[in-house]
């Protein structure tokens, strides 16, 4: 059966290779770190589910001490100029979307179809995990269509992609860290004395000054872990549960629904929640990359700010009838 | 426990603001908000200096553990090769071409489209249909950048990265604020097994009805925003000294 330990092994083949090339970059000054830094992560897809926790917990202190003392180089494979892309752009025609496009329709595909492949009786993918499956996949036959198509030098595909990789640097392992942080939170309970914080210091004694508490609260808290979803059971606990459903009577159904979306609008205003507003910024080579609130945080905070008034609007008008 | 020593786990969130804004490299500064949270969970009236070492131990192999369980969320670099080698090939140039032959196509409208787009398909529960290693580094920004460039000719540096990051910002607002009417979506999910473990039991179906007015205003919201950086980006233009 193919499981989701079959993508980790294709992922950690890939930033081996990416490891590989880096060491071979006369461009990049600093490629042994590069190829380190890949390379300690290609070990933690290969082998992380047997080198243990502590194993595992050194992993990560290499790939911190490597990123945080010196950084990483950005590798320079050799590539195509500007005029040769626009003349291969022009030849080539809309057909150069497809293979892009293979892998959202074979992610499509396998969220909806995946389970129900069989042989033999047995199921061929494991179900729990279809969408991941069906990404490294899609992945590979994009892959293979591309090579056949555009007939590329064979390490062309490895070494544009760790171009891009090298672009995104240790920023790439960012989400993964600060969700493994949230982990360390859990077991701490920071979340509950966060919580124990609000219900003592903010008076809750009016249905108005409890539905901002709650939805401000899930914002900035949310600021703060950098997910939305470690919040919403600390707030929901220390403040929606107790006051707006229990003692102002609020539907604990529509609470519960905008107060995640109150999250989400602080989600939109964190440099903590990597994936979403640090990785785009060193894949879209904003010059800002690097400051706390890049170019996509500020593109995004008028929002956030007028969808959260919005949030408490509605949950003020909606959820108390 | 006290209440007193309790509160010093905080101070894990101390460092990470600390360390966040005296710029030091965030994976570190993770770490050390890891470790300082970790083992102020073990200080109590009497501790050995002992048991402290352990609980940093057993906090790194906590963490260490975490980070192997998320690996998941990395997979998504897979992508790369693919969007790499198309790029070789002039992906971006093409997607620059095909918006420049559409007529009326401006940066917001072309924004607004595929936030209508990304919206819809995540309330049906395509989540993985967008994102910025997929779609918006090859294909979104690129097209945005050339929908103002037919227009305006070569943009200064600061609007072509402002065109970016609004494609960037497109794709994570469309995408939180449409996932939740998907009744299968990991919050939705979450909401449900947390009313549950505290008695109250309700439908995801319930749930994800009530994401739909904050949906709708999301889009009214940033779409009239988008609309209205077709105005900033026509300015700037024009003006490219002027602008901030």
């Amino acid at each position: 059966m193919i499981t989701l330990e079959w993508v980790y092994v294709f992922a950690g083949l890939v930033f081996a290779a990416f490891a590989a090339l880096s060491v071979r970059d006369p461009e990049n000054p600093k490629r042994l770190k590069n190829a380190a830094f890949w390379g300690l992560l290609a070990v933690s897809f290969l082998f992380g589910s047997c080198v243990g926790d502590l194993g595992n917990g050194l992993l990560v202190i290499g790939l911190a001490m490597l990123a945080g003392f010196g950084g990483l180089g950005q590798g320079k494979p050799a590539t195509t100029g500007p005029e040769e892309r626009q003349a291969s752009a022009e030849r080539r025609g809309n057909a150069l979307f497809l293979p892009a496009l293979i892998i959202p329709a074979v992610a499509l595909i396998g969220t909806l179809w995946l389970n129900e492949v069989e042989i033999g009786g047995r199921p061929l993918f494991d179900a729990k995990d279809p969408t991941l499956i069906a990404l490294g996949l899609g992945v590979a036959l994009a892959l293979v269509a591309g090579v056949l198509w555009l007939r590329p030098p064979v390490l062309a595909p490895l070494q544009e992609g760790r171009r891009l990789m090298d672009g995104v640097g240790w920023a790439a392992i960012l989400p993964q860290m600060l969700a493994s942080l949230g982990a360390v939170f859990l077991l701490a309970g920071v979340g509950d004395q966060v919580g124990r914080l609000i219900s003592e210091y903010v008076p809750l004694d009016g249905r108005l000054i409890a539905v901002i508490a709650y939805c401000v609260g899930m914002a900035a808290f949310t600021f703060i872990m950098g997910n939305a979803f470690a919040a919403f059971p600390v707030m929901t606990a220390a403040v929606g549960l107790p006051f707006l459903v229990a003692r102002f009577g609020g539907d604990p159904a529509i609470v519960c629904a905008i107060g995640m979306l109150a999250g989400f609008c602080g989600t939109l205003t964190t440099p903590m929640a990597a994936n979403f507003n640090v990785v785009p910024a060193n894949l879209l080579e904003l010059p800002d990359r690097n400051a706390p609130f890049n170019g996509v945080i500020r593109a995004q905070i008028p929002t956030a700010v007028l969808l959260l008034i919005g949030n408490i609007v509605l949950m003020y008008s909606l959820a108390f009838r | 426990m006290q209440a007193g020593e309790a509160m010093l786990v905080l101070l894990g969130i101390a460092v990470l603001v600390l360390g966040f804004v005296a710029r030091i490299n965030p994976l570190l500064v993770i770490l050390a908000a890891a470790l300082v949270t970790g083992v102020c969970a073990a200080v109590a009236p009497g501790v050995a200096p002992e048991a402290l070492v352990r609980a940093g131990l057993d906090t790194i192999e906590a963490f260490g553990k975490a980070f192997n369980d998320n690996r998941y969320i990395s997979v998504v670099w897979l992508v790369l090769p693919v969007i790499g080698l198309l790029e070789r090939y002039g992906l971006q140039e093409r997607a620059r071409i095909l918006v420049s032959k559409v007529k009326g196509a401006t940066t917001g409208r072309l924004l607004l489209v595929y936030f209508v787009l990304r919206q819809v398909s995540s309330a049906l529960g395509q989540t993985k249909l967008g994102g910025h290693p997929q779609m918006v580094r090859p294909l979104v920004a690129p097209m945005a950048e050339a929908a103002a460039e037919t227009r305006y000719g070569a943009l200064p540096d600061h609007t072509r990265f402002r065109i970016r990051a609004h494609s960037a910002a497109a794709d994570n607002i469309a995408l939180f604020f449409g996932e939740d009417i998907f009744i299968a979506i990991a919050s939705i999910l979450l909401i449900k097994g947390f009313l549950e473990q505290n008695g109250i039991i309700v439908q995801p179906l319930e749930l994800s009805v009530w994401a739909i007015p904050t949906a709708i205003l999301a889009l009214l919201i940033h779409g009239a925003r988008l609309l209205r950086l077709d105005g900033r980006i026509r300015r700037e233009a024009a003006a490219p000294e002027a602008a901030e």
